[in-house]
């Protein structure tokens, strides 16, 4: 194999090398690149929301479906900028308030149906050792978390087995998180040996 | 007073009494409501995410003119803003628009819009590479952090170091019954802690939903009159 001859490939790969360059200090090449990704994410969130929403959500339905609802989300959007105005800054609560009112009104059913298939899945089918576990564990980690109590004597003894089962869970999700960030890295350094150095295959 | 405070209590309460009867309403109505209260807020997020991008501008020009350290940084983040949201907006976002096919015959509606290409090419691998970057800072925290000083810190050391090791051929090498001891560990301990959790989290989340509805929480809209 040989070395990559492709334009954006080469832009990648030192974009890449610049990033890792931190590992040995902070540096202007590492400071160029976490820059210029702040420029480029949000740039490339502007187009998105650009195409996806005011053109696919605002403009076609105005314009070419004469549908004039919209106006009515189109004026709370632009009420955010009245923020920019001292004496009207007060209006952009409107629209904050129906994302807040409409989010949260959307997240109350969902949030009802999960917790109900959490407390389903606790309950035990069976009589194994793993169903007991699960048992003893959700209930004293929902101990732990319960503050209306004082965490003494018996609640306190409880409290203390949730926090070992907590601390479990956490060690496993950190395990989980250091494997990602590893085969993320492995990802990199195969990027750069094989589709832009060609070492490997 | 009433625009001030009133009203904007009034149209969260109205709007979210209103999204949760539609859950239970099961008319084609409701679900015509539900998609347009959607749609509606996908179109109002957009305006509070321009706002983001107005705060953005805003401090790096203030950097510029004020020259402080490493405003040239800030020219960087400026120029790759504008050039990338540029080429986004004519050339279209996943495929290319009608203008760029007009302006250069070599795109064709099948091929990669040029946005597609800073995608592809460097916000994607910039971004990766920055999380890579964590596999170095988490090892070195963890041994900083992670001394068996107590039952508890020796339970998460004990199972993130399992979980670690036994997730790679290496793992298995060692010991041939890692994968079922990790298994184990998820479904059962970790598997009930996460739903404790979880349930705790819902729990938070319905009555803080609640109390905002209500008008009891109004954090929300800030501070002043």
């Amino acid at each position: 194999m040989a070395i990559s001859t492709s334009i954006w490939i080469w832009i990648s790969a030192l974009l890449t090398l610049a990033i890792y360059s931190f590992l040995y200090k902070d540096n202007p090449f590492y400071k160029f690149a976490e820059y210029l990704l702040v420029g480029i994410s949000i740039g490339y969130g502007i187009s998105v929301y650009w195409h996806n929403t005011i053109i696919t959500k605002v403009y076609n339905p105005l314009v070419h479906d004469k549908d004039f609802l919209v106006i009515i989300p189109l004026l709370l959007g632009l009420l955010m900028f009245s923020r920019f105005f001292k004496n009207y800054s007060h209006l952009s609560r409107i629209p904050i308030a129906f994302i807040v009112g409409a989010g949260t009104g959307l997240s109350i059913p969902s949030s009802f149906e999960f917790l109900f298939k959490q407390v389903q899945g606790t309950m035990p089918t069976a009589f194994t050792i793993g169903n007991l576990i699960i048992i003893i564990g959700v209930i004293t980690t929902l101990i732990y978390f319960f503050f209306s109590m004082e965490h003494k004597g018996f609640i306190g003894k409880v409290s203390r087995v949730g926090i070992t089962f907590i601390m479990i869970a956490f060690g496993a999700a950190f395990g989980y998180t250091i494997m990602a960030r590893i085969s993320l890295f492995i990802g990199r350094i195969q990027f750069l040996l094989s589709d832009w150095l060609g070492i490997i295959k | 007073m009433f625009i001030r405070r009133t009203l904007p209590l009034l149209v969260a309460g109205f709007f979210g009494i209103a999204t949760i009867i539609q859950f239970f309403v099961p008319h084609p109505a409701s679900r015509t409501f539900y998609n347009m209260v959607l749609d509606w807020m996908i179109i109002v997020t957009a305006f509070t995410y321009l706002m983001a991008v107005q705060s953005t501008i805003e401090l790096h020009t203030t950097k510029i003119k004020r020259k402080v350290e490493g405003w040239q940084y800030s020219l960087v983040v400026l120029i790759s803003l504008g050039i990338t949201a540029f080429i986004g907006i004519l050339g279209g976002a996943f495929t290319p628009s009608t203008i760029l096919m007009k302006l250069i015959p070599a795109f064709k509606p099948s091929s990669t819009s040029p946005l597609m290409y800073t995608y592809l090419y460097m916000q994607v691998p910039m971004q990766s590479t920055i999380f890579s970057l964590l596999a170095f800072y988490m090892a070195s925290a963890a041994f900083r952090s992670f001394k068996a000083r107590s039952f508890d810190a020796t339970m998460l050391l004990v199972t993130a170091a399992i979980v670690t090791i036994g997730r790679v051929p290496l793992g298995e090498f060692i010991y041939k019954g890692f994968p079922e001891i990790i298994e184990w560990i998820l479904k059962y301990p970790n598997m009930a802690a996460q739903r404790g959790i979880l349930i705790g989290v819902e729990l938070g989340m319905i009555a803080t939903s609640l109390k905002i509805i209500l008008g009891i929480e109004r954090k929300y809209l800030g501070g002043g009159k």
